[in-house]
């Protein structure tokens, strides 16, 4: 039983104070990997002792403690080879913080944050980064959410930790003119590892990390409770999340958003991003994460009080494709001018994307044509969109949802 | 970065497999592919590996057997060539290969360096 508690104990330290330790860790010397084995030591001491000795008054302290032991031995060590005055001063430094032993452990989640979200490090690699220091996944959870094999999710984990530290990338909240920039990279890596989590549907990995993702973002709301973007962005991933169990009828087939049972909605959740929009609103300008929230509050105005909509939502695209130009808002804001204005007006906006390279093998852009030109009647040019994005689905809901739609062509 | 997309069947599950719905399925991964652009090629389809001859020489004893390289329950049915700029682009169209429900696709990047020839065995055969 002791033992249980220890472990549990253990645990729920790892859960709410991992990223924590490891932010405060690392803070002084940039060297994440180093902070994340003096940690791992330090927890296992803890499986060790806490069942004998019982769980500490402060658990965080203790690990912070054993932690920083290891860390000031592993310096010791690396200095007896190459003697050097800065590492005589950190050294100190570690020695007289170590005695400090704080009640509360400062907060440099933030800081850390903005260091894996740094402009230096590869794009792609700022999700599994910040899911690795701030929650303490393992590369092999983030290879299996990811899609990667976990040998080259830990090797590309282990060289952006030493880009880290090599690089000299500050642990540092940027100052009042570099933040809207270095917070977007923040929060589109958060976005990334929801939408990732969003994407594979049945994936048990790809699953938690949607929830993982949704963390992220209220501790990043926590931390920066000034930020609209940062409260735009986890109101985007509350009211997608709130229909996760809509998306998908009792026998596994896809349900597009225009027939899904609004009683599956979660209500919860739609009233907490509601709540998150409205202060985000209020708190200053729009950022792209503020808009596409307002266009699912849009969505969910529409479907569950039959509010007239669909030209606020078109506002909404218009006003975010000036603030990014990307094709995947182009065909979003067509999809609505489609419930305005009809198919002709929307497959006619969406011409110049058939040229654009990075939408020939996007597959929302080929069943959305695909739907279009059958709305518009233009069967055989609605087949051979459907049989691309047929072509291009990796999900098995949807393909058999295109299939369905592709007999349908060929039936009526 | 090119990738030769290996396509290894579990020739039963792929006999049991709805063969309309494959085949479509198939079709529909072709034009994806050649859709996708210059790089992309679909690929051949093998015959069944009970159709294979394996030959393999030693000093002056030359083994021609029946069958395949190695007798394993998945084996090589098949390949297509993709030139995209990265593993998880590849992975995704591993995915997308209808052949990833039947087996498995093993994504192996073509060498961009070869070893040198070596000069005294010019003109050697020809």
């Amino acid at each position: 039983m002791e033992g249980n508690d220890a472990a549990r104990a253990a645990e729920r330290v790892a859960r709410e104070s991992y990223g924590r330790l490891v932010a405060f860790l690392a803070a002084r010397t940039r060297d994440v990997a180093g902070a994340e084995d003096a940690l791992a030591e330090a927890f296992a001491a803890a499986l060790r002792m806490w069942p004998v000795e019982g769980v500490p008054h402060n658990p965080d302290a203790w690990l912070l403690t054993v932690a920083r032991r290891r860390q000031t031995d592993a310096l010791r060590r690396r200095t007896t080879r190459r003697a050097g005055e800065e590492h005589l001063i950190m050294m100190a430094d570690e020695i007289e913080a170590a005695a400090e032993t704080p009640d509360e452990i400062p907060d440099r989640r933030l800081a850390l944050m903005f260091a894996c979200a740094h402009p230096a490090i590869e794009r792609g690699m700022r999700a599994p980064l910040i899911l690795q220091t701030i929650l303490g996944l393992t590369a092999i959870d983030i290879a299996a959410a990811f899609l990667i094999p976990p040998a080259t999710m830990g090797q590309r984990l282990v060289r952006a930790k030493t880009r880290i530290k090599d690089a000299g990338i500050p642990f540092a909240i940027p100052d009042k003119e570099e933040l809207p920039e270095r917070l977007d990279a923040v929060l589109d890596a958060i976005y990334a590892a929801y939408a990732k989590g969003w994407a594979e549907i049945g994936d048990a990995a790809s699953a938690a990390l949607a929830d993982e993702a949704i963390w992220l973002g209220r501790l990043v709301v926590s931390l920066l409770p000034d930020e609209p973007e940062a409260k735009g962005v986890l109101a985007l991933m509350l009211y997608t999340e709130a229909r996760r169990a809509a998306r998908r009828s009792p026998d596994g087939a896809y349900v597009p958003l225009e027939e899904q049972d609004t009683s599956l909605w979660d209500d919860s959740q739609i009233g907490l991003a509601e709540a998150l929009l409205r202060a985000a609103n209020a708190g200053g300008p729009s950022g792209r994460y503020q808009i596409e929230a307002a266009i699912q509050s849009a969505h969910v105005a529409r479907r569950t009080l039959g509010a007239e909509t669909w030209p606020a939502i078109f506002a909404l695209y218009d006003h975010l494709l000036a603030l990014s130009a990307s094709p995947v808002v182009a065909l979003n804001r067509a999809m609505a001018l489609a419930e305005l204005e009809g198919p002709a007006a929307a497959l006619a906006a969406i011409e110049p994307l058939a040229a654009d390279k990075r939408m020939a093998d996007y597959q929302p852009h080929w069943a959305a044509r695909g739907h279009l030109l059958a709305r518009a009647g233009r069967k055989d040019e609605a087949r051979e969109a459907l049989t691309l994005a047929l072509g291009l689905t990796t999900d098995t809901a949807v393909r058999h949802y295109l299939q369905g739609q592709i007999a349908k062509l060929a039936d009526a | 970065m090119r990738y030769m997309m290996l396509i290894h069947h579990d020739e039963t599950a792929l006999a049991n497999a709805p063969q309309k719905e494959l085949w479509a399925d198939y079709a529909a991964f072709n034009e994806a592919l050649a859709k996708a652009g210059s790089g992309m090629s679909a690929g051949e389809r093998l015959q069944p590996a009970s159709a294979a001859t394996t030959v393999r020489s030693a000093g002056d004893k030359t083994d021609v057997l029946d069958g395949p390289y190695a007798d394993t329950k998945e084996q090589l049915a098949g390949y297509f060539l993709i030139d995209v700029p990265d593993l998880e682009e590849a992975i995704v169209w591993a995915k997308r290969c209808p052949s990833s429900r039947y087996g498995s696709i093993e994504i192996r990047p073509l060498a961009t360096t070869y070893p040198r020839p070596d000069p005294s065995l010019r003109g050697q055969g020809s």
